[in-house]
């Protein structure tokens, strides 16, 4: 009478059914996660799945309707970041290819792209989302400008907003250098000597940041460093300020 | 939470300064005459004009006052005594008054919050976040495919390639290299324009944000970024051999990302 074969529909069914019910994943998925067994839309459980996750550190469980406007903010805060993170996987995968000297990294570079499986499309992509989060950071800080949103509360959020923005120009500055090749040489050439012009200890500046008296292999490992591990490190906690400001100070976009 | 839409808040809104506006107005209008109607200690929320005109009144007598006192409650409440028409019974001076009070809402009622207009951070703030971090992946993914990042010669220190140009960004920065000293381009121009940018919310003191109260520092800031913009664009593209002016329409590009 009963039909002992199941459908595979019953089967998968029955699978996740299982699965969902077992300790392992309810300990990863806490109550409200749209991962649970059972998750209905109610407001509830909209307000756990913030409340309940690590996304609480960035969002509240209700934001102002006018907020959610993506004509408001254009996404750019949350873009710029977006970059850091896609800057910092692509950066990752180019690190394992790479060594700091002289008479290695541009054949490095050149290896990279022409025997590495994706080795191109990960440079193209490391440059490019530098590039653009250069342009995103300079655009979202005219944005916050002109909505005057560097007003009380907010205006150490926008000293932090500065500081990042530097920290930005560096980060993408120092990564300049380490294809060594032409490009790079020289740009750093026409960018360094410039700091030469420091007032007092000019030539003590350009010293620090060469390495030396003139850009060689001790200058790719200092921006090396500086470029995979001092600035990101910095800029990490500066982001983690920016952010918890931006909640505390009365969300995104704002008291209005 | 009080979840109130933006519209039906907003008429509630106008309504309730309508009423406010029109209990204020009878308020000043009416020709007050009180006499110790008010607390001693309240006394001098009665502005001065006021008092002076309620003693001219009472010197002529009139049969019809209307009497205002601030309540001892929170001082917020004004209550407002008008005289029926026809005095039928009169009190101590002759006065007949009926008080009838008019409270603001939130002195005697404790209102917590004014409601606002929020919606769930899931899904409405989320999806618009993965939607754009989706978009801007496949941005670039797809640039890189189809663009490469340049890689040029290997570097080499004898070589000087002309033009020498810094990274686009700060190709500003090398443009007034051309008119200035390079200590004023390339330490003191760039360090004073990060300094006011710091001091920015502490220079501007107007607690407006609405573009037609803040004409001076939109247009001084669009002025800055103007400026910028035009001295990176030249730097870019106009600038060839030896940095001296080229057109990028005859002369080609000197630009490398």
């Amino acid at each position: 009478m009963e039909n002992p074969k199941k459908s595979p529909a019953d089967r998968v069914s029955e699978l996740v059914d299982k699965t969902q019910g077992s300790q392992a994943w309810n300990s990863i998925f806490r109550p409200g996660s749209v991962f649970r067994k059972g998750y209905t839309d109610s407001p509830r459980n909209r307000s756990y799945v913030i409340m309940n996750s690590v996304i609480y550190h960035l969002h509240p469980v209700k934001v102002k309707r006018h907020a959610v406007k993506v004509s408001y903010t254009l996404c750019l805060g949350g873009l710029s970041f977006f970059l850091f993170i896609l800057l910092t996987v692509t950066g990752i995968f180019l690190m394992f290819f790479y060594r700091p000297t002289a008479a290695q990294a541009w054949n490095d570079i050149y290896t990279l792209q022409t025997s590495v499986t994706f080795g191109l499309l990960m440079r193209n992509m490391h440059r490019w989302a530098a590039h653009l989060m250069v342009l995103s950071v300079f655009l979202h800080m005219a944005r916050v400008f002109y909505h005057g949103a560097y007003k009380p509360p907010r205006e150490f959020n926008w000293v932090i907003g500065v500081i990042l923005l530097t920290l930005t120009l560096l980060l993408s500055f120092t990564g300049y250098l380490l294809p060594w090749d032409q490009l790079a040489l020289w740009a750093v050439t026409v960018g360094t000597n410039m700091m030469g012009y420091t007032p007092v200890f000019g030539n003590q500046v350009r010293f620090v940041l060469l390495g030396g008296k003139e850009i060689g292999t001790d200058t790719l490992l200092r921006w090396y460093v500086l470029h995979v591990l001092f600035v990101p490190f910095v800029t990490v906690i500066f982001l983690a300020i920016h952010f918890w400001r931006v909640r505390k100070d009365g969300g995104i976009s704002g008291p209005l | 939470m009080t979840e109130i839409p933006e519209h039906l808040r907003k008429r509630a809104e106008a309504a309730r300064e309508k009423a406010a506006e029109q209990a204020a107005a009878p308020a000043e209008a009416a020709a007050p005459a009180a006499e110790a109607t008010a607390p001693s200690g309240e006394a001098s929320r009665i502005p001065a004009h006021l008092l002076e005109r309620s003693k001219s009144a009472k010197t002529k007598g009139a049969a019809t006052e209307t009497a205002v006192a601030t309540s001892g409650g929170g001082g917020v409440a004004t209550a407002v005594a008008t005289a029926a028409a026809p005095p039928t019974a009169t009190g101590p001076g002759g006065h007949t008054q009926r008080l009838l009070t008019v409270v603001k809402a939130g002195s005697i009622q404790d209102l917590k919050s004014v409601p606002v207009d929020k919606v769930h951070t899931w899904p409405h703030l989320l999806a618009v976040e993965f939607v754009a971090s989706l978009l801007m992946f496949a941005f670039v993914m797809i640039f890189s495919i189809f663009m490469n990042a340049p890689l040029l010669a290997l570097a080499n220190i004898n070589a000087t390639p002309n033009p020498s140009k810094a990274p686009w960004y700060f190709l500003g920065l090398q443009e007034l290299l051309t008119m200035f000293h390079p200590m004023v381009a390339g330490v003191t121009i760039p360090g004073m324009g990060i300094f006011l940018l710091i001091l920015a919310p502490y220079i501007d003191r107007n607690p407006s944000n609405k573009p037609e109260d803040r004409k001076f520092a939109i247009s001084l800031f669009t002025v800055q970024l103007m400026f910028w913009a035009v001295l990176v664009i030249i730097g870019s593209f106009f600038r060839g051999p030896g940095f001296n002016f080229v057109a990028p329409w005859t002369a080609g590009l000197f630009f490398e990302l």
